[in-house]
């Protein structure tokens, strides 16, 4: 692998950094929609009390915000905040900074993801080999189709099947949270179990929606594998069934499977997301649907930066472990 | 469309052969009636039952688990589950197909333009969708709702339109894609020193071939289109003064019917959605069988 494909896919992460930075800098200066005021009305409904030099108060907050400059000014700022990773203060827990609560339920949301991802990938990959391999029994190539239908629906719908036949119905798993009240957090076995058994469901959501995706790449790419000479070959050897599968027709497969994780990693992320909202796991999902119900807007672009950036950095990392797995990818210039 | 027709006279009639086709490709039988069942099931049912009234608030008694006067029962705002279906499957699919065609009329000027012609307009084309692939839709979706629309004032056209702001990017790619692979091949070039036109070419050599990617590109979208709106649904985001789908889950948790053993208010919304879902997969898998024989193989 070249210094200078590594030098330009991260320069492809800046730039779509940038134009998520940017975006989220331009869509609230589009809308109507004053962060602040709304805020503001919010409190006036819920206690009944409204300020009385209110436009007052929202200046004296532009102000401090640097609202009130030329837009080119208004872009620098913004951009150098994001670059120090100041993303703003919260509006429903004023004057907590975003990055702080997101600090907060971050390391939930990638704990589960990062179980859950995994597990798809590896159960999605076993069984599509499975199904694409020609000496595999009927019933495991016919599982594809039914695993494909439920990729097609969302994590969230089949969240609620769960939590209500699993959960509600047979009190097999908690229904959500994600320690049971009371537990005392900390590195305990005890703890650390009651944390698996919450995690369960919301992972089993997202990985029946997922596994489907994986099974259905790797078959596809098993089935041509199989015509490959090297298999061909390796049969006529006489090399036993375990050795061509493993290390010719699996070998081979694979690779595009890596591909396809980073394609999926922005909607597993998505769907992570609304799943946490379901099961009101304590990660960013939830940070997110609680923010979007008190109009916090500053958490919501907070959590949709950080989000961009996790699933862009992810990305870049799996495209630059990809030469790694295949020795015969060089992302030399033609 | 892709069968190979004999050319032989005494060959069976193309009828026989595409049911005979219709008999291995069962993904895609399976996925049109389900289909159908939607569709008559929305379509027809609007006609025995007045769902401009029912499915709107304060319609029938509430919280009515199913009887024989409210087949699927009512919910909590007193909406009729029967006629919020019918009316659900309506809307839910309207944002689909309106988002969906959007998605492919766009992708297909935006993926031909920059294939076929190539130069800045091309970088820049793949640039963008490169980095929106990088970026997860709802996510962007949601800031951009999130924001620019009057929560109250959403309607199911706002909502088509916002989804419809990312549904050009997936069939940009696999319309430029396949140009760029079609556009060196001899019928091409053939069609090129036979004095045709750009366009003709366009429209006469290079669409015809396309028309599987075409179709599955568009049921994916359709797809897309209905999965985005729905998590913007579920996060509050939706129409909240219409009865698709998936507002009428996001009030049945809002309300947590589950806890209160109101059973019904979930599972229609649940299985219609699961309904939806899995007949245009089914009916993509069945596509792909034809656009890419070599899965055929397997089966």
């Amino acid at each position: 692998m070249r210094l200078g494909y590594v030098l330009r896919r991260f320069i492809f992460l800046i730039f779509v950094m940038w134009t998520a930075a940017t975006v989220l800098f331009t869509i609230p200066r589009l809308s109507r929609v004053n962060p602040i005021r709304e805020r503001f009305a919010a409190l006036a409904r819920s206690t009944g009390y409204a300020p009385k030099d209110l436009e007052n108060i929202i200046a004296s907050y532009e102000l401090k915000f640097g609202l009130d400059k030329p837009l080119p000014q208004q872009y620098a700022d913004y951009m150098g905040s994001v670059l120090r990773g100041d993303l703003g203060v919260s509006l429903m827990s004023y004057p907590k900074p975003v990055a702080e609560l997101i600090g907060e339920a971050l390391p939930w949301t990638i704990g589960l993801l990062l179980v859950t991802i995994s597990l798809t990938f590896l159960i999605g990959t076993a069984i599509g080999a499975l199904a694409g391999w020609p000496r595999s029994p009927r019933w495991v190539k016919g599982t594809v189709t039914p695993l494909m239908v439920l990729a097609a629906i969302p994590a969230y719908t089949l969240g609620l099947l769960l939590v209500y036949l699993l959960g509600f119905r047979l009190k097999l798993l908690p229904m959500g949270g994600a320690y049971s009240p009371g537990m005392v957090k900390a590195l305990t076995m005890p703890f650390a179990l009651d944390v698996v058994k919450h995690a369960i469901l919301p992972a089993l959501s997202l990985i029946l929606a997922y596994v489907g995706f994986y099974a259905l790449g790797m078959r596809g790419m098993g089935v041509t594998v199989q015509g490959e000479d090297y298999v061909n070959f390796a049969e006529h050897k006489g090399l036993r069934q375990g050795r061509i599968f493993y290390w010719y027709y699996v070998r081979n497969a694979i690779l595009p499977q890596v591909t396809s994780l980073a394609l999926a990693l922005g909607g597993i992320v998505s769907a992570g997301i609304l799943v946490e909202g379901l099961y009101g796991f304590p990660g960013i999902g939830s940070t997110l649907s609680a923010a979007i119900t008190a109009n916090d807007y500053f958490v919501i672009y907070g959590v949709g930066f950080i989000t961009i950036f996790a699933v862009g950095i992810s990305m870049m990392a799996v495209d630059l472990l990809y030469p790694l797995l295949d020795p015969r990818i060089r992302y030399d210039r033609k | 469309m892709e069968l190979a027709i004999p050319t032989t006279a005494k060959g069976p009639s193309q009828r026989t052969l595409v049911l005979r086709y219709l008999r291995r490709n069962k993904s895609l039988v399976l996925g049109l009636a389900l289909l159908a069942f939607l569709l008559i099931f929305s379509l027809g049912g609007s006609l025995v039952v007045d769902t401009a009234k029912l499915a709107y608030p304060l319609a029938a008694v509430p919280l009515q688990p199913p009887s024989a006067e409210y087949p699927l029962g009512t919910d909590k705002d007193g909406r009729d589950l029967l006629a919020v279906m019918i009316r659900g499957i309506q809307l839910t699919g309207a944002i689909g197909i309106i988002a969906g065609t959007l998605g492919i009329v766009i992708g297909i000027v935006l993926g031909l333009l920059s294939g076929y012609f190539g130069g800045v307009f091309d970088s820049v084309v793949r640039w963008m969708t490169e980095v929106l692939l990088t970026i997860p839709p709802l996510i962007l979706l949601i800031i951009i709702a999130g924001t620019i629309v009057d929560k109250n004032k959403v309607t199911v056209l706002t909502m088509a339109l916002v989804v419809s702001i990312l549904s050009w990017v997936g069939p940009t790619r696999v319309v430029r894609a396949q140009v760029l692979t079609m556009k060196e091949r001899t019928f091409v070039n053939v069609a090129k020193l036979s004095g045709m036109g750009n366009i003709e070419i366009i429209f006469k050599e290079l669409m015809p071939n396309m028309l599987p990617f075409l179709v599955a590109s568009f049921v994916g979208q359709v797809m897309g289109a209905i999965g985005a709106s729905f998590g913007l649904e579920v996060l509050g985001l939706g129409a909240v003064r219409e009865p698709t789908i998936g507002m009428t889950i996001r009030w049945a948790q809002f309300h947590s019917a589950m806890f209160n053993q109101w059973w019904w208010w979930i599972l229609w919304p649940v299985l219609a959605l699961i309904a939806i879902f899995a007949s245009l997969s089914l009916i993509n898998v069945g596509l792909d069988e034809i656009a890419n024989p070599r899965v055929r193989r397997t089966e």
